[in-house]
């Protein structure tokens, strides 16, 4: 059997891998083979057995033996397997796939930057930290709000950093207060936050248009409520418009109003949370601020506030000396604590500085703009053959249901994996949760015409599949190196490691 | 704006396909009195050779060109060639976590020659797929401890990195776990054993020690983990310098080892991103946080790769989730995979060796300095090493400094009891000219006026 078996009608984006099976890396190393050389030692040898007694190595890892050429092969086939922006159209809701500029690649990567150790001399630091403070000025620019702190690695560390603020004020108040506030559309990291800040979790339910119910709200907001995580735009990529009623709600109780920033790709330039009543808030520079995603991170997670917030910002926090020079100060009293060693993923803080100064106060309107029009022409080509379930204005993002493929027999998955034959990455599937059988997708800006209508034409013909041929959208993707995976046998007995065969 | 493909005219033709009058029409779901109106107070736009430019003299306003006795959980090896080569690819590079199997496999297969490697190295069964970093995986070992145990007290070692102990404090603190810090032995840097036989308890969920510990002294594993064990607590080796394993023995005693990955090809950055990982044995498996591939087969039984367990996640388990982490540092764990390749089995024998190598002649040569004595001599180390000296690191410092060195850290920040006390790190990269020059310059104290 050949795994690149296609059925009829398999249209023109359909095509053949141009690489080879590769083998495990460990599979394909030979004893005594060398892609490194190390520089002549100008120092004596050590004998490290001697040096250090029981604690020396014994047993050498088992790591492979290969020459350059080899290692250069094996991962660039390897890349080949891999779908990406820079081969086409990536619409994971939620996701932000925008394009990584590659200037952005380069200037991470010059000298005086990549090779700064944390700990050098602020000193000797000054060109860092004053990227790091043009960052951070520009971010509370785009939120409307007072203070930030870039710490977090991701946007659940930003969630964690967030709520331990929101819990520190409280305290500082008298009563941490016992639980969070989170609607039943949200991303599964706010609970999951929630709970390792000490919060009880409350779901929210939905409203009919997928938004918040403000009744709901007011009845289960109370003394111990500490906040609301809100997504706005909301995950089915709808601005809650009563955002400043939802605010208040909050507010004359005491609770404060945290907002998940994933979906900030749909404001940046148009409206800042700041000013709508959010108290504290983080982004993800690797979604709205263009850092790469790199096959699942790095990422960033900066977390802003409000001035009454700032006092209880991570340690340290940067600041500016009288002769303009900056340096870290750890004089924080009320501070949450360290979030992460050092100051952050530095790498990523110049790569998302360059891509803000690359488009400038129109460049980054222009953008929001882009993808606000890219999703709605998603939505206006599409929302006759797939179901709308709530028909609220989309913002940067359209979600669709599959009940009509569904009724059929063809459900979101197998529509998302016929997408792939087409030569397009999958939307986001079966998220968010209060649409049965979801389909989220996010264009971002960065689609030409020509691409949205290749993807609307490839949705288009699925949705005839469906009719036609559904057992062809069932048994999808016909086109890749390898076909549907068991990931129940994946899971029932892990295998997470290559083990060397013992040799008789 | 050059990012975006789009003309004018296609804009246009786009809003009357949608019915809409013009582009502001998307936006009226926003009450007007929060439409930002006006323009975002951020520079103007630049040009590519003018970003350039802004960040060449950031660079040069940061100061290159030095030689750097600077460690402490941040290490400066050399970085082949083909680490930056390969990570730039597109198809690494801009594509996201391998959710879609079929047209991930680039990104699952390197991931689970990562975890195999970080197995093979730790001496555990398996490692996930990555952390944010050496102080937050640590945080998250512990707390995967209390999940395994049902305990809920952790004992600290003083001789973890202080920053790491501070991220651990963090977390913890919310969580109604209390810590106990355990101090270390004056002669060899190491954890006072006594004290933490004392410290264990029925009711210790984990003992976290760190080895290399933060003074680069490697710690007693064995007689660490019977203490730890004795009691029924998970022993949890945390690394901050990964290449030390490559001629130190692993910590095979250990239920749980969280590691900083960042000294496997992984730029300095001024602290990030680096990579954690967390590696165990096979039986706490489904208590551990962040993403796992597996091994399967596709339904013609070729092998194929996909992300697994997932139940233990939170977009599957929510607030009952093992951790909230969602995207972890993967494009950094290929770097790391790409750099074990390169150096490969014997290779990063050889580099740890070197390393040795170096810092034992820094250390011999800058003990030798009068007013310096080396610290903790009594217990087998890595790369770094403690020096005390008579004169104020804050006075040498400059002086090394001058010549285009920065010399070692000060400890008394996080170590007050060590006075004088500045940790030194030789990696490879290091020369015998700069530890010369440096031992030269910490002579030369100037004469009292």
């Amino acid at each position: 059997m050949t795994t690149n078996a296609t059925g009829p009608n398999t249209l023109g984006k359909v095509r053949q891998h141009p690489t080879q099976n590769e083998a495990l890396v460990f599979e394909k190393s030979s004893p005594g083979k060398l892609a490194y050389k190390m520089p002549l030692l100008d120092v004596p040898a050590v004998d490290a057995a001697v040096l250090l007694g029981d604690a020396h190595r014994k047993v050498a890892a088992e790591l492979p033996e290969l020459s350059e050429i080899e290692i250069i092969r094996h991962f660039t086939r390897l890349s080949t397997w891999n779908y990406a922006i820079d081969l086409g159209m990536y619409p994971l809701g939620s996701c932000t796939m925008k394009y990584n500029p590659r200037v952005n690649e380069l200037v991470a990567r010059i000298e005086g930057l990549a090779e700064a150790h944390p700990y050098r001399p602020d000193s000797l630091a000054q060109g860092i930290l004053e990227v790091i403070e043009l960052l951070q000025r520009c971010l509370i620019e785009i939120t409307g709000m007072d203070a930030i702190t870039l710490q977090p690695a991701a946007g659940a560390h930003g969630e964690f950093t967030g709520i331990l603020l929101v819990r520190a004020w409280h305290e500082s108040q008298g009563n941490p207060r016992r639980k969070i506030l989170i609607p039943d559309s949200a991303h599964g990291t706010n609970p999951a936050t929630a709970a390792i800040c000490g919060y009880t979790v409350e779901n929210l339910k939905s409203n009919a248009d997928g938004g918040i119910d403000l009744e709901a709200l007011t009845r289960q907001v109370d003394e111990e409520t500490a906040a609301l995580m809100l997504t706005n735009p909301s995950t089915i990529g709808v601005f809650e418009s009563q955002i400043h009623k939802i605010a208040d709600i909050l507010h004359a109780k005491g609770a404060l109003l945290y907002m998940d920033g994933a979906n900030m790709n749909a404001l940046v330039g148009k409206a800042r949370p700041g000013d709508f009543g959010v108290d504290v808030m983080h982004l993800n520079l690797h979604k709205t601020f263009s850092t790469p995603h790199g096959g699942g991170g790095p990422g960033s997670g900066p977390v802003a506030c409000k001035a009454f917030l700032e006092p209880f910002l991570p340690l340290p926090v940067l600041v500016q000396n009288e002769n303009g020079t900056k340096h870290w100060s750890y004089d924080r009293p009320q501070s949450i604590g360290r979030v992460r060693a050092f100051y952050g993923n530095t790498g990523m803080f110049i790569r998302a500085l360059a891509y803000i100064l690359a488009n400038g106060p129109d460049g980054l309107r222009q953008t929001t703009e882009d993808a606000v029009l890219n999703a709605n022409y998603i939505r206006t080509k599409l929302e006759d053959l797939y179901e709308l379930p709530y028909k609220t204005a989309s913002m940067h993002e359209v979600v669709f249901s599959d009940r009509r493929q569904a009724a059929k027999g063809v459900k979101t998955g197998d529509i998302a994996k016929r997408l792939i034959d087409y030569g397009f990455h999958p939307y986001t599937v079966s998220f968010p949760m209060i649409v049965p059988g979801a389909m989220m997708i996010e264009p971002t800006e960065s689609e030409s015409l020509e691409e949205l209508d290749l993807f609307i034409e490839a949705m288009r013909s699925i949705a005839r599949e469906v009719d036609e041929t559904p057992e062809l959208v069932k048994s999808a993707p016909h086109s890749t190196r390898v076909s549907r995976l068991d990931e129940v046998q994946a899971a029932r007995k892990p295998i997470l490691r290559w083990r060397p065969t013992e040799t008789p | 704006m050059r990012y975006l493909p789009k003309s004018p005219a296609e804009r246009e033709r786009m809003l009357a396909e949608i019915g809409a009058a013009s582009i502001d029409d998307l936006f009226a779901v926003i009450p007007a009195e929060y439409r930002h109106d006006r323009d975002l107070d951020v520079p103007r736009q630049h040009a590519e050779s003018e970003i350039i430019s802004y960040f060449r003299a950031a660079g040069r306003k940061n100061a290159t060109d030095y030689a750097s006795f600077l460690g402490a959980g941040a290490y400066r090896h050399y970085r082949p060639v083909i680490i930056d080569s390969l990570v730039q690819r597109g198809e690494f590079l801009t594509s996201y976590t391998p959710y879609q199997a079929e047209i991930t496999q680039g990104t699952l297969q390197a991931i689970f020659e990562f975890q195999t490697m970080i197995a093979e190295l730790t001496g555990m069964d398996v490692a996930n797929a990555s952390m944010y970093d050496g102080s937050t995986g640590a945080a998250e070992a512990v707390m995967m401890a209390v999940r395994v145990t049902g305990r809920h007290k952790a004992v600290v070692a003083a001789t973890v990195h202080p920053e790491y102990r501070e991220v651990l404090a963090t977390y913890t603190k919310h969580q109604g776990l209390p810590e106990t810090l355990v101090g270390y032995d004056r002669e060899t840097g190491r954890t006072d054993l006594a004290a933490l036989d004392a410290a264990v308890t029925e009711e210790t969920a984990a003992v976290l020690i760190q080895s290399p510990n933060f003074f680069g002294i490697i710690e007693d594993i064995p007689a660490i983990a019977a203490i730890a064990h004795a009691k029924g607590a998970l022993l949890i080796v945390s690394i901050a310098e990964a290449v030390s394993l490559g001629v130190v023995r692993p910590p095979v005693e250990a239920d749980i080892v969280s590691m900083e990955a960042q000294s496997f090809g992984v730029a300095l950055s001024y602290g990030g991103p680096f990579c954690g990982v967390i590696a165990a044995k096979e039986k706490y498996v489904r208590q551990m946080p962040g993403r796992l591939v597996g091994q399967t087969v596709d339904s013609n039984g070729y092998r194929g790769f996909v992300l697994t367990l997932a139940t233990r996640e939170q977009h599957i388990r929510r607030e009952k989730a093992t951790s909230n982490i969602c995207t972890n540092q993967a494009l950094v764990a290929l770097m790391a995979t790409i750099f074990l390749t390169v150096y490969g089995k014997e290779g990063i024998r050889e580099l740890a060796e070197h390393n040795m190598a170096k810092a034992d002649y820094a250390a011999r040569t800058l003990s030798q300095v009068q007013g310096a004595t080396q610290l903790f001599t009594g217990a087998p180390r890595f790369h770094e090493f403690v020096l005390q000296t008579e004169e104020a690191p804050a006075a040498w410092s400059q002086r090394l400094m001058d010549e285009k060195i920065v010399g070692g850290i000060e400890l008394s920040k996080w170590y007050p009891e060590l006075g004088n006390a500045t940790l030194w790190c030789a990696t490879e990269m290091i020369t015998r000219e700069n530890i010369d020059t440096a031992a030269k310059v910490l002579t030369a104290a100037p004469v009292e006026a």
